[in-house]
């Protein structure tokens, strides 16, 4: 009854009827505000609360304003699913933003497609969109794209054998999978494989094997937290010459400051424009769209801004785009706006969605960074 | 031998991070039984304290005594609030109580500070020291510094001076101790300042190596119960040389067998241990009046 009443304002609207036929749009979200999670759900929270603020003060979208209805599932797939079909049934929203981690997105998927929501989610795992499930998008590239760019950077240097120190965590475990899955394709030999708990505090005994590896010409470190920053503290320590690749994981401006710029200078890492935002050239499509974001977050939150949060802007803002375009607030006109999403600049890269792609990005949204002077710089 | 050399340095300065936690249990565990798993809750406020104190413009050795001296007071806090009024509560429902108290702290520090990993400068430079082709840095000779002189100080208190021995007798015979004119309130109030005081030290000593954020304390709790249990729950020496034998086998494990595998080698081995000896290795044997 309500699909119906809804359609049928939609279309007065379309005619031109009524004008101001809904009071607001509601727009659920469930994020890991707090939890082991918080890293990613915390910037994610903020950015989904100044975005929406911001697009109410600029007018809303279709002259309507927005309604955000926000749950911290702390990180569990359980509460996740709970938040989702609360979000659904009670709160009744039309489109769902969330899913920090890549267990709270799969425990939302079956409620976002059994009832019909559009649901962009804010976790890297390929097998969110892949096989693609008809309501389901994402805007962080996946990990096995991080893996290429590495590679293809490695492959540029002449790199053929390499050494890989890896957390254990879901993070860390998971794009240590994807790399190892990609690394063949590029010519390249993985040495000496080594992993660390989440919470160690020093990596000295891997490196220095790693550093014994016969013919190792470089390191590359999947992680995120505190291990990157201790992995490249120790790097320095054991003074081992050779190039260190960091992952997307810790690309933001408080990684030089934990690992200090000393032990972090030459690190490389596929970051996206938000880090290095006035490098940009003024022609790039990404510089006004990740200013703006910057400039925002830092202003509000007095903390740099990071890849994590950039996920969740980008996932707002092709939310706000796909309702502009389709009119109206139907669920089912939404998911086949965002499904026509076509060049739409973000922070995180250019999305261009079609029915066999729900994430739309490809490694030009990665751009190749190097830490020199405490500073990131783009690597041609 | 210098792959060696690298693996026993890496050992000893996680042991001594594991050790100097491990110290701050015995105090609270000789005073009442109970272990503290608020313990780890303790470091992280004296890490966390310390950086925003320092943050704010302090030199870092008055941020680091602001850490140590408001970490106390906490303590001294969840004694008097917590502990205190479940006086007549069997040891478990003590030990629940200190489990709720450290949830309760990391979800208020995440509220006070914030969510952010956070480090403050090494106190010596970064400069790693050479020894036998291995590196050390300078940081690390802190930390094993300071948990030796904690060791000492915590021996010598146990052992010299009245009010350490009022803290066993506490523990021993509760009614005993108040008998011979033992404020048992009293002593356990110090105990929880004490034990608080030693957890923010090794706090604002190992930052600079492990880095700090509200959560670090589970894990770093964790090890240190670890390493305090197998050298001998409530024992100074005991925690030192568990902590220290824990580090080395994890750095060890990780160097010649697997680095997967280090925490399993190490768990494994303290089961082991305790099969044999279930009072740890410097434990106490004790014998009850049945």
């Amino acid at each position: 009854m309500k699909l119906l009443s809804t359609t049928a304002l939609s279309g007065l609207m379309a005619l031109g009827l009524v004008s101001t036929a809904f009071a607001e749009i509601k727009i659920g979200a469930s994020v890991s505000e707090t939890g082991p999670a918080a890293f990613l759900g915390d910037p994610q929270t903020k950015t989904l609360k100044m975005m929406v603020d911001d697009i109410n003060a600029k007018g809303g979208v279709n002259g309507e304003q927005i309604v955000l209805v926000i749950y911290d599932d702390g990180g569990d797939p359980n509460k996740a699913r709970t938040f989702a079909t609360r979000l659904v049934e009670d709160d009744e929203v039309v489109a769902i933003i969330g899913g920090s981690t890549t267990g709270a997105t799969m425990a939302i998927i079956p409620v976002v497609e059994d009832a019909g929501i559009p649901f962009i989610s804010l976790a890297g795992a390929i097998n969110i969109i892949d096989p693609v499930k008809p309501f389901t998008f994402k805007t962080p590239h996946t990990d096995r794209m991080a893996c290429q760019k590495i590679f293809e950077d490695m492959e540029a240097r002449e790199i053929t054998k390499i050494g890989m120190i890896s957390g254990t965590d879901g993070f860390g475990a998971s794009m240590q999978a994807q790399c190892k899955s990609v690394v063949g394709d590029y010519g390249i030999e993985v040495v000496a494989d080594e992993t660390y708990g989440p919470q160690d505090a020093d990596m000295t005994p891997q490196l220095t094997n790693i550093k014994g590896a016969a013919g190792i010409q470089a390191v590359l470190n999947p992680g995120f937290g505190q291990g990157p920053s201790i992995v490249t503290r120790n790097f320095a320590q054991l003074a081992i010459d050779l190039p260190l690749y960091q992952s997307h994981g810790v690309a933001s401006d408080g990684f030089i400051e934990l690992a200090g710029a000393a032990a972090a200078e030459g690190v490389r890492l596929p970051g996206t424009a938000l880090l290095v935002t006035d490098l940009l050239a003024d022609s790039d499509p990404q510089k006004a769209v990740a200013t703006a974001y910057k400039t925002m977050f830092e202003a509000q939150t007095r903390t740099s801004v990071g890849t994590f949060g950039g996920y969740a802007h980008d996932a707002m803002l092709l939310m706000v785009d796909a309702i502009t375009r389709a009119g109206s607030a139907d669920s089912v006109a939404i998911r086949d706006a965002l499904e026509a999403t076509s060049g739409l600049v973000g922070t995180t890269g250019t999305y261009t969605m079609s029915p066999t792609d729900h994430l739309g990005l490809d490694l030009s949204a990665f751009r190749m960074l190097e830490i020199k002077a405490g500073a990131w710089t783009l690597v041609e | 031998m210098p792959e060696l050399m690298q693996f026993i340095l890496s050992g000893l300065t996680v042991g001594a991070v594991y050790a100097l936690v491990a110290l701050g249990f015995t105090i609270i565990y000789n005073a009442s039984d109970v272990v503290n798993f608020a313990q780890g809750e303790f470091v992280m406020l004296g890490g966390m304290i310390t950086v925003f104190a320092h943050g704010a413009g302090m030199p870092l050795p008055l941020a680091a005594v602001i850490a140590i001296v408001i970490t106390a007071g906490v303590g001294v806090a969840l004694n008097k609030l917590a502990i205190e009024p479940a006086r007549g509560a069997p040891v478990v429902s003590l030990i629940i109580i200190t489990i709720g108290a450290s949830i309760f702290i990391r979800g208020v520090t995440q509220l006070v500070f914030d969510k952010q990993l956070h480090r403050f400068p090494s106190f010596s430079g970064d400069d790693p020291i050479h020894i036998f082709g291995a590196t050390l840095l300078p940081q690390s000779l802190w930390v094993m510094a300071g948990a030796l002189v904690v060791f000492v100080a915590l021996w010598l208190f146990f052992t010299r001076t009245l009010t350490g021995k009022a803290i066993l007798a506490t523990s021993n015979n509760r009614l005993a101790a108040q008998l011979v004119g033992i404020s048992t309130n009293w002593v356990m109030t110090l105990s929880f300042a004490m034990s608080a005081g030693i957890g923010a030290l090794a706090g604002v000593l190992v930052t600079p190596i492990t880095l700090v954020s509200y959560d670090v304390g589970i894990a770093l709790a964790l090890k240190g119960f670890a390493a305090a249990m197998l050298g001998g729950m409530g024992n100074p020496k005991g925690a030192l040389i568990g902590g220290f034998l824990l580090g080395l086998l994890e750095a060890l494990t990780a160097g010649y067998i697997s680095s997967q595998y280090k925490d399993a080698a190490a768990f494994i081995v303290i089961l082991a241990v305790l099969f044999a000896m279930p009072q740890g290795l410097f434990g106490k044997k004790t014998t009850d009046r049945v």
